[in-house]
């Protein structure tokens, strides 16, 4: 008998069940896509960070004093320690090499450079643009193309193999060159490829590619820095802790966690003579961006939920209220407080499950399609969310019907019946 | 209560106000005889009316906020003296014009100087206070007080005073006396430097400052008016932007101001959905009134009148209310996650006013059309 009273009020009363359905599907679609969003938004910033550029910095151990001015290096140019360029495939290696986004090899080398019979001394800085590089069975590419967004070429990028140059664009200017021209380099012609805009001190130098760099300085597989850009978790007082001072468990929490500091330090691991450290004016800052960024989402989330839970409520409260001349019948002949109950919250808990599977696969598409339209990149929906969505639903119909319900459980048959109050 | 007594003051009501219309009593009575219905449909639209508030005022201020947290990222705009030279001396003053306090400028001054084994190392001019200001990454262990004091870079610690003892640095054959006040962790080139204050600086090397870096607060568009200002009052300088900060900004406020739009859509077309479903069922529950008055006479004119003005009666209050209610939860939101509160925009207003008003009309004139079409005896007979 209970089972054919609420398949019978689904099957004759379509539409009245099609809207409390609806509310709750909008409500559970909304949720989702809401919850979605504010689990990913954390990753999908990072990335949008990691234009201002890279976040840690790799270099020498024993290395000197950096000597340079506005961009211009002081230094001998043979002074100072360097890097191994065989060493840096290894840092796709480390524990955290998923959220190492790319990596930019630098060598500054002071060069001659000769034009209209005129010798003036600029700075070359070898480097990769978008080079291949294999660690094991793993390829990926990586340059200041991935690490130096904001970098802007007027013509080509030069080939990381080839003998061509970027000329920066003060010191194009100065020379009139164009992309095409030759340039007489240290008793070597080079070709420019393009014209590079960077808004730094690049703009008065030679970028060409690492290994011409490294032949003009006659070491080869020399590298003076490595600027990486990793995405890291905000730090906390964990992450700014000694990771010398630490105990087994705390040091491995650490070290398991993506902060600007443990990066750094497996970097350090990775790289034989190495220092890598945080750029404070990035890695800091990005971590407070960060944090607002995700509480704020975290914010309208809550205040989501909270709409969902009273639309779905609404909806169900009108239901039951419309079925008085029912409870009146149902009561009228003999049925007790239980059972009307029982026979609602049959029929909220079917709603809500029913509500709850199309709401999250409604909710994963609009996800989705925020992805896309906003970032440009999947928002995934973890499966786990599933039972975790279902349940809410289920209590937010349940919530939502209790103070109808009582309210129609508690009614006088003989009012109900006569549809006063 | 009596019947007789209220009817007195109902009486005595009519009396006072003759020129008070059917139309406005039957409005009023409607409110407050079934008060728990009428309560609850206003509570939908209040709630609804706030949480749209607060969202459109989140929209509209996320930038404003994320703005200010991008400037601990430090200088947008950088003055450099035009090839090489030195700026004017007086460079800060006009600069600080330009900006009338809607960011900071500090002047740096940089030279190659000799330590006293014949090191090459960077020294700088600074002013500290606004460095303090410009700079907030900077990790300090003691910033300079008095006059020969230094900030030492974590790199340079070891070349200039392993020991933490009194040095001295030379440059073109002047020699300063400095110690050590504390150091200076950035992780890029400023930890191979030392930093004097600038007037200690410039009595020493006689060398003025060569660079003005600005953090300039505002839109795009306003940063751009400050950098051509920038150029036309200090002719000498370069005027640049620092891009990866300029277009990382632009990046991620526009992204996260989208997401936060898409999400007050969602919220405001749900809550709309609320107010709608029991708004809709108030009426629906009113469908004896209604008969009552179509038996009497009452034109479709008038009915639709009578609703419509009761919709947008308590729109309208739902939507004062709610606008208040959201202004204090969007505060209060601002104060939780960005430490300063979201100030009350009350451009707002008038969109969630119109909205509510929407909602509600829409949600009194569906059922009604709906009844109309029924017989008036079909509906009092009940079903």
């Amino acid at each position: 008998m209970f089972v054919r009273l609420v398949y019978e009020s689904f099957r004759r009363q379509k539409r009245r069940k099609l809207l409390a359905g609806a509310a709750i599907t909008l409500g559970v679609t909304v949720a989702t896509a809401m919850i979605a969003v504010a689990t990913d938004i954390g990753d999908k910033i990072n990335r949008e960070l990691r234009t201002i550029g890279a976040n840690l910095l790799v270099t020498p151990q024993e290395d000197t004093l950096d000597v340079e001015i506005g961009g211009v290096n002081l230094k001998p140019p043979s002074d100072g320690a360097f890097l191994n360029e065989a060493d840096l495939p290894k840092i796709k290696g480390t524990f955290w090499h998923n959220n190492i986004t790319g990596f930019a090899p630098m060598l500054p080398v002071n060069v001659a450079l000769q034009s209209d019979a005129k010798t003036e001394n600029v700075t070359l800085l070898g480097t990769y643009f978008a080079k291949r590089v294999a660690f094991g069975k793993e390829e990926f590419t990586t340059g200041v193309r991935s690490t130096h967004p904001w970098w802007k070429v007027s013509g080509a990028w030069p080939d990381d193999n080839s003998h061509d140059v970027l000329l920066g664009e003060r010191l194009a200017v100065r020379l009139s060159a164009k992309p095409g021209d030759e340039l007489a380099v240290s008793g070597r012609e080079l070709r420019v490829s393009g014209i590079l805009s960077t808004g730094g001190s690049e703009d008065d130098q030679i970028v060409a590619p690492l290994s011409l760099a490294q032949e003009i300085l006659g070491k080869p597989g020399a590298v003076r820095r490595v600027y990486v850009s990793a995405l890291t978790k905000p730090e906390d007082a964990l992450a700014r802790r000694d990771p010398k001072s630490m105990s087994g468990s705390i040091y491995d929490r650490w070290y398991c966690s993506p902060y600007p500091q443990s990066i750094a330090f497996q970097l350090q691991e990775a790289i034989p003579h190495s220092h890598a450290e945080q750029i404070r004016q990035v890695a800091q800052n990005e971590g407070a961006v960060l944090t607002r960024i995700e509480g704020l989402i975290f914010l309208v989330t809550l205040a989501a939920l909270f709409a969902s839970a009273l639309a779905v409520s609404a909806a169900m409260a009108t239901a039951i209220f419309e079925r008085r001349a029912e409870v009146g019948l149902m009561k009228a002949l003999g049925a007790g407080r239980l059972a009307v109950a029982s026979v609602f919250f049959a029929e909220a808990t079917l709603l809500a499950i029913i509500g709850g599977f199309v709401g999250f696969a409604a909710g994963g598409l609009l996800a989705h399609q925020i992805g896309r339209s906003i970032f440009n990149s999947e928002i995934a929906i973890p499966p786990v969310l599933l039972p975790v969505i279902l349940a809410i639903a289920v209590i937010v119909t349940f919530a939502g019907s209790a103070a109808a319900i009582r309210k129609a459980v508690a009614l006088d048959p003989v009012f109900a019946l006569r549809g006063e109050l | 209560m009596g019947v007789s007594n209220s009817a007195q003051e109902v009486a005595a009501g009519r009396a006072q106000s003759p020129h008070t219309s059917m139309f406005v009593r039957m409005l009023i009575r409607a409110a407050v005889l079934r008060r728990g219905r009428a309560a609850s449909a206003l509570f939908a639209m209040v709630v609804a009316a706030a949480v749209a508030t607060a969202m459109l005022n989140l929209y509209v201020d996320v930038q404003a906020k994320l703005r200010r947290e991008f400037r601990n990222y430090g200088a947008n705009i950088i003055l450099v003296g035009r090839d090489g030279a030195s700026l004017p001396a007086d460079a800060l003053s006009p600069v600080e014009t330009v900006l009338a306090g809607r960011g900071v400028a500090a002047p740096f001054a940089l030279v190659v100087a000799r330590t006293s084994d014949g090191q090459p190392i960077v020294v700088a001019g600074a002013d500290f206070d606004r460095v303090r200001q410009l700079d907030r990454w900077w990790s300090v262990s003691n910033w300079p007080a008095a006059p020969q004091q230094a900030l030492v870079g974590v790199r340079a610690v070891s070349v200039v005073s392993p020991k933490n003892q009194p040095f001295d640095l030379s440059f073109q054959g002047h020699v300063i006396h400095l110690t050590s006040a504390g150091t200076v962790q950035t992780g890029a080139a400023e930890d191979s430097r030392v930093y004097l204050s600038l007037a200690d600086f410039s009595s020493w090397t006689g060398v003025q400052a060569s660079t003005i870096e600005v953090a300039a607060t505002g839109s795009p568009e306003e940063i751009a008016a400050v950098m051509h200002q920038l150029e036309q009052t200090i002719p000498a300088a370069d005027v640049t932007p620092v891009r990866q900060i300029m277009e990382g900004e632009a990046r991620v406020l526009g992204k996260t101001r989208a997401t936060v739009l898409a999400a007050a859509a969602l919220i405001i077309l749900t809550a709309a959905l609320c107010v709608l479903s029991t708004l809709m069922g108030w009426v629906f529950d009113r469908r004896r009134d209604f008969a009552i008055m179509k038996a009497l006479g009452a034109s479709n004119l008038l009915l639709n009148g009578f609703f419509a003005a009761e919709a947008a009666a308590l729109g309208a209050t739902g939507a004062v209310i709610g606008f208040i209610l959201g202004i204090g939860i969007a505060a209060w939101i601002g104060r939780v996650n960005f430490h300063a509160p979201v100030v009350p925009r009350f451009s707002v207003l008038p969109f969630v006013l119109a909205g509510s008003m929407v909602v509600t009309l829409l949600s009194a004139i569906l059922p009604i059309s709906l009844l109309r079409r029924v017989q008036p005896a079909v509906i009092l007979r009940g079903e």
